[in-house]
């Protein structure tokens, strides 16, 4: 009975991981894309927020930076930036039919139990109770790789894209206690432009095929049409 | 004098039981900005039920007048385990959630019963619809409570409770989530909206209304009634279980007074959250409602998740 | 030192530059000597390590051995090659009205923007910033394969933006647990992600977390390589973009992928002491290897066709430098030269073709030597080289793998020369019409410059014969780091 023996700080560190992990499964509930976003946004800011928490516990301020900055970027400025392209391009009343949503559930809780049955050997490794949480950041990331590939609005792809990042953040803070600084922001910069890159993006796609359904993104086949 | 106590608890129980739905009311009515019945208007409906004659259809077999008398002594058996207002009370050492859960069925296997005795065709409807939504809440449930289970290694509601009191605040994720599966369990079970509405008689979303619709008089009474007590039953297990303090251990005066004390509050705040949600949320389909009840499911399976992967040291 | 400095900042001067320039004709030709600036300093770079040894700069930021220096100096050659081809192709992509001043102006950026992606990938002695490199190249490539915003081109940059961000997100988990490993060897440095330091003290990183690491950074990484089954976005990028952007892809972004993979893979070897990664990366390499090399039979696509040659080349690199044994080791990176030269040359000779011919469809191309023999030649002779055919270098390097193969792993030779079999006829069956067939009406000679191809040609012809004495050494030395032995 470990988690008794931890501070409440830690405690709500191991809180925000399961928060975090729920607002995956919720993003891969949603069928509307503005909720999605919306989601997403709160998964940035619980992330956020952690990070703040892994900071003071841990005792490194430079994860307040961190934190400062995922806060900015993936809590506010991208969630914003799709919401308003969302609304620009007319999907918010567009609504995705999920082919079984409780199904697509339940394989997101096997991929938890595999990142769980994967990450063992390096929670073994660590006293630190904390570190159980590199199990939850592995279970975002696919999580994020399974709701691109159960979408077909290129929205939803990209917020599945930077969930798989917020995973990946995550586990830079709870096992690393955060990347040298100079390789998270060049991961914030990355993830920045990638954003931008996004949204030009979108507008590419519509022009092209008339709608940000990405399955009629199906030009190039190895068959011969 | 334990065993008196636990009586007398029980009694208290049921007796509040109304008291409980009473109160749901006005704080509903509140919030739709109506004017609201009396706190005891439940007792009154309950006395008016009581005092008048039954009418029992030709058709009807002994199950249909058994199902009232059976599904009421299951309810008030299960009243009986909870512990609310004390623990360590002698009826503690059967206070099982599986017994518990056990108890439910079986009231809810003879209500289903009586609703197709008759053949009518609302009763059948209302029965099958009871036995699914039923059918998918219980794994659920039964999800949640293993998770409180391996916490507290053991599945003894009074053993758990005392836990969780030795163990002060502790931020289980394990918990939040098993609490907010249950909460859903719980709204599905007890008929409220957004699964069922315990107000309506429209046929086509009627679920327990439908199976209960030939009842009258004194049967219909028992009915409501134990539908009240299992309203506050899951109230109870959810404030007991998540945030026990409070809770009487020893049976001096002072701490069952200051037990019954801060269950009135407790369920009082959790009553006002689910007056919220019932007029914040619409009813849904009866389509949906096994996305509802996949999601508590979903809630309860990762809380059990959560506590392997998160709060045990590897 | 100040040769790595000037390395990358020639780049990033260029790609402020060339942001500014409006005239397009004009920005090529700047483009051109920002490269062969860049080649200099890569030369000068490449005598310094000779002569001195491994560089570190003074932050620890920045390293350079014999492995990566020769990478460079690849690097920058053949981004200088491919850009004196750029200038003129480009100039006649806008003559025929695909693009447009505007798009030819972020084309030139870019192509700056990419190298100097490439340089940081190679010289940073950081893993997470070389993480952050790579993940930059796919930001700067991505708006070029949609350059003419067909729709087709538009998908191939959205499933290269997808694929290849998703594929890297793996190695930055890999990173993050290559960190981890580190700091539980000695607490929370700075200096924990530098790979030096990781690959002085790789026999105390704990094995298990290697081994997780490693699959995540092969997978990542992997992506980039196009090794099979993450390679979809790979034909797709190479076919649709436009055609020196194909050449470089190929020529140079996919070796520095690899170089990633193998820079881990010598962290992770240090760590468990035993031959798993190698055996990982022999797997993969093998498969992408058979499954590219049966693929090329299907293509209609003549950028297609040679970017499954690439994949095909790439995963038998993978397997070599799986194998690890010195000799695998020598014959991967003189693979990776001769493959480097040879088709980003065949990527310029099929740009010319398939502007000549107005169209990328194999079946529509024919006729090549008679219209133009340069092209047919040029293309008939890249082809022959590129197949493994002797005297050229890739025969060389080939042999070099079966050689070594046979000598570590007997039973899977036959296998390496089926899929050389396969290869080459796939790619006969199609250049061969191409070249000699009947030459469609209306078919006339473009203005082309072939000299780039014909230099790369040359030198991977004289590798075939001959390998130089300074190059001979310069790849002991890599082979020697990489593999911890000399070859013989």
């Amino acid at each position: 009975m470990a988690i008794t023996e931890l501070s409440h700080y830690q405690q709500a560190i191991l809180l925000l991981a399961s928060l975090i992990v729920l607002t995956s499964f919720l993003m891969l509930g949603q069928s509307r894309l503005l909720r999605l976003v919306f989601i997403f946004a709160v998964q940035g800011i619980l992330l956020a927020i952690t990070t703040a928490l892994a900071a003071d516990v841990l005792d490194s301020p430079h994860l307040y930076i961190s934190a400062l900055l995922t806060l900015t970027l993936k809590g506010i400025f991208i969630p914003i930036m799709l919401q308003r392209l969302v609304l620009n391009m007319g999907l918010h009343r567009d609504m995705e039919t999920l082919p079984n949503p409780a199904r697509v559930m339940m394989g997101g809780t096997g991929l938890v139990v595999f990142s769980y049955y994967v990450c063992l050997p390096i929670v073994k490794l660590s006293p630190l109770i904390t570190l159980n949480t590199i199990a939850i950041s592995m279970a975002v990331v696919l999580l994020g790789m399974l709701l691109m590939i159960t979408r077909r609005q290129a929205v939803a792809h990209v917020v599945g894209f930077m969930s798989i990042e917020n995973g990946l953040f995550f586990a830079a803070v709870v096992s690393t206690y955060g990347m040298p600084m100079v390789v998270e922001l060049g991961i914030a910069f990355d993830v920045l432009v990638a954003a931008v890159l996004f949204g030009v993006f979108f507008f590419h796609i519509r022009s092209s095929i008339d709608s940000l359904d990405v399955d009629q993104l199906n030009r190039l086949n190895e068959v011969e049409k | 004098m334990a065993w008196l106590l636990a009586l007398l608890q029980t009694l208290l129980f049921i007796a509040s039981a109304p008291l409980l739905a009473g109160w749901l009311k006005k704080v509903k009515c509140r919030l739709q900005n109506r004017r609201a019945p009396s706190l005891f208007q439940p007792y009154r409906d309950l006395r008016k039920l009581w005092r008048k004659e039954p009418i029992v259809a030709h058709p009807a077999s002994w199950i249909f007048k058994a199902a009232p008398y059976i599904v009421l002594s299951t309810t008030v058996l299960a009243a009986s385990i909870v512990p609310l207002i004390a623990v360590n009370l002698p009826t503690a050492k059967i206070a099982d959630v599986v017994v518990l859960i056990g108890f439910f069925a079986l009231g809810r296997f003879f209500l289903a019963l009586a609703g197709m005795d008759i053949g009518t065709a609302f009763g059948g409807m209302g029965s099958s619809r009871e036995m699914t939504v039923s059918a998918l809440a219980e794994p659920a449930m039964l999800m949640a409570v293993f998770t409180l289970a391996m916490s507290a290694s053991t599945t003894n509601l009074s053993v758990a409770m005392n836990y969780v009191l030795h163990t002060g605040l502790v931020l289980r994720p394990s918990f939040v989530f098993a609490m907010l599966g249950m909460m859903l369990v719980a709204v599905a079970e007890t008929g409220r909206i957004p699964v069922d509405n315990p107000t309506t008689h429209l046929e086509l979303t009627m679920i327990h209304e439908a199976m209960i619709l030939e009842y009258s008089g004194r049967y219909l009474g028992m009915i409501e009634w134990a539908s009240q007590i299992k309203l506050m039953l899951y109230g109870v297990l959810i404030v007991n279980i998540f945030f026990p303090w409070g809770i009487a251990q020893n049976f001096s005066p002072e701490a069952l007074g200051f037990g019954a004390l801060a269950l009135t509050l407790k369920l009082a705040a959790l009553t006002v959250v689910l007056g919220l949600s019932e007029v914040l949320f619409a009813k849904m389909r009866i389509f949906r409602v096994q996305e509802f009840l996949s999601f508590a499911y979903l809630l309860s399976l990762l809380g059990m998740l959560s506590h392997i992967i998160l709060e045990v040291r590897h | 030192m100040i040769a790595v400095y000037l390395l990358l900042l020639i780049p990033l001067a260029g790609m402020l530059f060339l942001s500014r320039v409006r005239d397009s004709h004009q920005a090529g030709r700047i483009n051109i000597r920002f490269n062969s600036l860049s080649l200099v300093a890569s030369l000068w770079l490449a005598v310094d390590v000779l002569l001195e040894g491994p560089i570190l700069s003074h932050s620890q930021m920045l390293y350079i051995d014999s492995f990566n220096v020769y990478l460079i100096a690849l690097t920058a050659f053949v981004g200088l090659t491919t850009s004196i081809f750029s200038g003129p192709y480009m100039a006649h992509e806008q003559e025929l009205g695909k693009v447009g001043k505007k798009r030819l102006r972020l084309y030139y950026t870019m192509y700056q923007g990419f190298m100097l992606a490439m340089y940081l990938v190679l010289t940073t002695n950081n893993m997470g910033v070389m993480w952050v490199a790579m993940e930059g190249a796919t930001l700067a490539t991505v708006l070029l394969v949609s350059l003419y915003r067909t729709p087709e081109s538009v998908e191939a940059a959205w499933k290269y933006f997808i694929l290849c961000g998703v594929g890297i997100a793996q190695a930055l988990f890999g990173t993050v647990l290559l960190y981890f490993a580190a700091e539980q060897v000695h607490g929370i440095q700075e200096t924990a992600l530098l790979w030096t330091v990781l690959h002085e003290h790789a026999s105390s990183l704990n094995p298990g977390v290697m081994s997780i690491a490693f699959v995540f950074l092969l997978v990542g990484y992997g992506t980039k390589i196009g090794l099979v089954p993450l390679h979809n976005w790979l034909p797709d990028a190479h076919s649709e973009g436009p055609t020196p952007m194909s050449a470089i892809l190929s020529g140079l972004l996919l070796n520095d992928a690899l170089y990633a993979v193998v820079r881990c893979k010598m962290l992770v070897d240090g760590s468990l002491g035993n031959h798993q990664a190698g055996n990982l990366m022999m797997g993969f390499g093998l498969l992408s290897f058979l499954v590219a090399a049966l693929f090329l039979h299907r293509q209609t696509d003549i950028k297609r066709l040679f970017s499954y040659s690439s994949i095909e080349h790439m995963g038998l690199m993978t397997f070599a430098f799986g194998i690890g044994s010195p000799w695998a080791t020598f014959a991967a990176l003189f693979h990776m030269t001769t493959h480097s030269l040879t088709k980003s040359a065949i990527f310029v000779t099929v740009g010319y073709a398939s502007q000549l011919a107005k169209t990328q469809r194999i079946e529509k191309i024919r006729g090549l030597i008679r219209t133009q023999p340069s092209i047919g030649w040029g293309l008939l002779i890249g082809t022959i080289a590129i197949a493994g055919f002797p005297p050229f270098g890739v025969f060389a390097s080939e042999f070099l793998v079966l050689v070594a193969t046979m000598n570590d792993y007997p039973w899977l030779t036959p296998l390496l020369l089926i899929g050389i079999g396969i290869a080459f006829a796939g790619l006969f069956r199609h250049i061969q019409p191409i070249v000699y067939g009947d030459v469609p009406e209306g078919q006339t000679a473009i203005r082309a410059n072939m000299l780039p191809v014909m230099i790369h040609l040359g030198i991977v012809l004289f590798l075939g014969l001959a390998i130089p004495a300074f190059l001979g050494n310069w790849f002991n030395q890599a082979t020697l780091l990489i593999s911890g032995k000399l070859p013989l």
